[in-house]
């Protein structure tokens, strides 16, 4: 879905770093050669975004082009490229439930289904009272704990309808609930208990 | 020098060349819609695929250098194969809308459709739509015709030194454009349209005008600045339609500046048709033989010492046969009072090294340091501008400049060195206590460029004795290199120069004639074209306006002889860099107007001073009789250099560009809506569209 920017009313006039973003921004570009700073573009303009609410406005995008000395245009280039960058306000809660293969084969219609019920919003749409950003992506590389979904930068793995449910309860309560698999299982261990290879009896 | 074999024929090329390069050298044509010579390599479109022995798919021709023992079929199954799957792909989001697209005609993709295209689409899901962008008031867009070639975005950030264009989002989504609503702020703006393979960037102010075929095209010489571009003049009927860039490598490549290209409506607007002749205060309609006999009449009433109460002054597009025959009218009616520098410029002389771009536009690029004096060369000479760009991206080009610009922020399309406003700084770059005078002497084809700014001045001779000084110290004069370069805004100037369009021992400069018109020391003036003169000076002088456009010359005249503009006439021009180049009429003159020579020789008769010469190929002749260099066409010839400038003390006023509005710097510009529309958008106060701010003169 194409990323729409915010509409100039919503953008902010002006953007500047914290002090401690300042001193990591530093840090990122001195990690490359001397007159190669562009390079840094993208730590920066994802730590502007988590400076920002979660998204990047173009007066953010437009320092960042100052810091590292390069066209705005090139800056705009990466922030539209990269699906990370929200360009438009998203809820506190930034929901993203993947529905590729591995996650769909896993139920994921489920858990796209009951996060819609309970947060009575369709993908691409926040909430009215600003909680909650509902978005479909592809992969995100936790196909062992299938079906997942990622809100800000936690995984919430091994999802059923109902757990997802409870996920997104939890955070509407302003609680914060237990990151990883929501099965009960550690990581990606296997999902009935540790084996070995002495219970393999290789019949079946 | 790999050897390679192309179709069966065997070629050695420079090594670094790619494949699609070396077809060209056999004259193999590959089709292309990213690849253009004078960008750099994409590789993004896919339709120049040739099939590579020992490789397992088709390579891009474009992007592959050339290696040992290739070889390569370039009509083989797989190319052809891979070139038409390469066209479906770019069809399936093509909106079928050649009807009613003004690249219809002259449209790679539609000539390259043709050879590899199906018949019919195989694609049944929906077609993508692209909003369209706002990109100036210059270039119209469909941008769901674009095929993201980035032909576009490449000549914005190399060539034409902008980076504002972009591919923004991406897959599907990818869209071409500035991302934020703003006016392209190019003076070259109008090339994309050349290279936009499709019809997705195309010529706003020729919008749904024409049809290539309908055309009839003139090759011709432009005359809004003094860089000579070659181009093409496409008419339809009595109507000029549109101005095209004609490829002269020596001096503007393939491109065209925006003045050149679109000030193409002034042409029709606010044209002198027929003869006036000012009767109680009010200018009449008249004959040519009323309009003569009003100017006979005043000269039969100054007497005998006629010669001296007269004096003409040529304009900045005056063409040089023109020039040339009024000066052999007023040299034979007496009078030395002649000048074509309205500027009023302190230079000419029999020197001709010291009034020419001696080191040519061309040389350019084999300079290795520049110093510009007093000049903003992307408005006075845009092309030069390029030239001077495309240098500095080779890189080892260190680029200083005195005056001209107001501050160092304003952008010149290229890094530079600003050392100051005045004068006080060349002086010491001349005597070398400055320290980009040490670069200037460690360089090996240092270049200086005086703009016409610093010329303009009453310190003018000066500063180009001072100018002159730096060459000399610098060693730009030896050998087959020379360094000194005076940059013209005047198409006409040069010409003027070379034809000695310059006061007679004794005569009056421009200053000398407005001030005598002031005094009623002089009694007629003839300006030929000549509007950039403050007219309020000329007094109760009577004035004869020859020219084209009804501009501040033309309100004062006391008569007016319509005369050709530069697409009406086959006439001469010498450009900056002393290169003469012939212009060929495209259209007739409107109404009553006559080619300029032609109404001087026509008046010749009517004073009893007629010129000898009754045709064009007569002029040429005897003009080339007395100024050779004339007569030497597309030749640069190498300008001598001697005692120039006048040693002098100089003033401490910063030097300015007199260029204020590079939209409406002649009254072809102040005609065209177009060129105001822009003038409006990029120069005016409330401006949004420059970035970088004012260029160092309010105009």
């Amino acid at each position: 879905m194409k990323r729409v920017p915010a509409p100039p009313e919503q953008q902010p006039g002006n953007f500047a770093f914290t002090p401690e973003n300042l001193a990591l921004a530093k840090q990122h570009i001195a990690k490359y050669p001397p007159r190669r700073q562009a390079s840094a573009v993208m730590p920066l303009l994802d730590l502007a975004q988590r400076q920002h609410q979660n998204w990047l406005p173009r007066a953010a995008m437009d320092a960042v082009a100052e810091m590292l000395e390069m066209p705005r245009i090139r800056v705009y280039e990466v922030a539209t490229f990269y699906s990370m960058y929200n360009l438009a306000p998203v809820g506190e809660n930034f929901v993203q439930v993947c529905t590729t293969t591995p996650c769909w084969l896993r139920g994921s219609d489920d858990v796209v289904g009951a996060c819609k019920a309970k947060l009575g919003i369709d993908f691409g749409e926040t909430t009215v009272d600003g909680k909650f950003t509902l978005i479909e992506v592809e992969c995100l590389g936790a196909c062992v704990n299938a079906p997942m979904m990622q809100i800000n930068d936690d995984y919430y793995e091994d999802l059923t309808a109902d757990s997802a449910k409870a996920v997104l309860e939890a955070l509407a309560n302003g609680e914060k609930p237990k990151v990883g698999p929501q099965n009960g299982r550690h990581a990606s261990e296997p999902a009935g208990g540790p084996t070995t290879l002495h219970a393999y009896t290789g019949d079946g | 020098m790999p050897t390679l074999t192309i179709d069966g024929q065997e070629i050695t090329v420079e090594a670094n060349t790619t494949v699609l390069q070396a077809c060209e050298e056999l004259g193999i044509e590959i089709p292309r819609f990213c690849y253009h010579d004078r960008l750099s390599i994409a590789g993004n479109c896919r339709m120049c695929l040739v099939e590579m022995e020992k490789s397992p798919k088709p390579i891009a021709s474009c992007a592959m250098p050339v290696g040992e023992g290739m070889v390569i079929h370039t009509k083989s199954p797989v190319a052809e194969k891979a070139r038409k799957g390469a066209m479906e792909f770019l069809l399936i989001n093509h909106p079928l809308d050649c009807p009613i697209c003004d690249q219809g005609g002259e449209c790679d993709l539609q000539d390259q459709a043709v050879a590899y295209g199906r018949g019919g689409s195989r694609f049944d899901e929906h077609k993508r739509a692209v909003k369209d962008k706002y990109l100036g008031p210059l270039i119209a867009t469909t941008m769901t015709r674009c095929i993201h070639c980035t032909r576009c975005i490449r000549f914005a950030t190399e060539i034409a030194g902008v980076e504002e264009l972009g591919a923004t989002y991406r897959g599907e989504e990818t869209e071409i454009g500035t991302y934020i609503e703003a006016a392209l702020t190019s003076e070259l703006s109008g090339n994309l349209v050349d290279v936009c393979p499709v019809g997705a960037l195309t010529n706003q102010a020729y919008a749904f005008s024409a049809r290539p075929w309908e055309l009839r095209k003139t090759e011709s010489i432009d005359v809004h600045d003094a860089v000579g571009s070659n181009i093409r003049i496409d008419c339809r009927g009595a109507e000029v339609m549109r101005i095209l860039p004609r490829l002269h490598e020596d001096i503007n490549e393939e491109w065209l500046s925006d003045r050149s290209r679109y000030a193409v409506d002034g042409l029709a607007l606010q044209r002198l048709d027929q003869p006036y002749v000012r009767v109680d205060g009010k200018l009449k309609p008249a004959s040519w033989d009323a309009a003569f006999a009003a100017i006979q009449a005043r000269l039969n009433a100054m007497g005998e010492a006629k010669g001296e109460r007269i004096a003409a002054i040529a304009g900045d597009m005056a063409d040089v046969e023109s020039m040339f025959a009024l000066k052999e009218l007023f040299t034979a009616l007496g009078s030395r009072n002649l000048d074509c520098r309205q500027d009023g410029a302190k230079i000419g002389g029999k020197h001709r090294g010291g009034y020419l771009f001696n080191s040519t536009i061309a040389g350019i690029e084999d300079a290795d340091a520049l110093l510009l004096v007093g000049c903003n060369p992307r408005w006075e000479a845009t092309l030069v501008n390029a030239r001077i760009r495309k240098r500095w991206l080779a890189g080892g080009f260190p680029i200083a400049v005195i005056g001209g610009v107001a501050s160092a922020t304003v952008d010149l399309t290229y890094k530079y060195d600003y050392l100051g406003a005045g004068p006080a700084t060349l002086a010491e770059v001349a005597d070398g206590s400055h320290h980009f005078a040490g670069v200037l002497a460690a360089a090996e084809r240092p270049m200086i460029v005086l703009g016409s700014g610093a010329l303009a001045r009453d310190d003018g001779a000066a500063l180009l004795d001072l100018a002159r000084r730096i060459a000399q110290d610098n060693g730009m004069l030896g050998g087959d290199w020379n360094g000194f370069n005076v940059l013209h805004r005047a198409a006409s100037r040069v010409g003027g120069l070379d034809l000695g369009f310059l006061p007679g021992d004794g005569g009056r400069d421009v200053a000398g004639i407005l001030d005598g018109a002031g005094k009623g020391e002089i009694d007629l003036v003839w300006l030929l074209g000549a509007d950039e003169i403050d007219m309020t000076a000329l007094g109760q002088a009577f004035v004869v306006y020859q020219g084209h456009h009804g501009d501040s010359g033309a309100h004062r005249a006391d008569v007016i002889l319509p005369g050709a503009a530069y697409t009406e006439k086959d006439a001469t021009w010498v450009n900056t860099e002393g290169r003469a180049q012939i212009g060929r009429r495209a259209v007739f003159p409107p109404g009553d107007a006559r080619e300029d020579w032609t109404i001087l020789r026509a008046f010749s008769a009517v004073v009893e001073q007629p010129l000898p010469y009754d045709n064009l190929q007569q002029l040429r002749r005897h003009m080339a009789g007395e100024v050779p260099s004339l007569g030497a066409i597309d030749v640069v010839a190498a300008g001598d250099m001697g005692a120039f400038g006048m040693a002098g003390s100089v003033s401490a006023e910063p030097i300015v560009s007199p260029v204020g509005d590079y939209y409406l710097a002649n009254a072809v510009c102040r005609a065209s809506a177009v060129m105001a529309e822009c003038s409006q958008l990029y120069t005016s106060a409330g401006g949004a569209g420059r970035a970088g701010g004012a260029t160092g003169t309010d105009g």
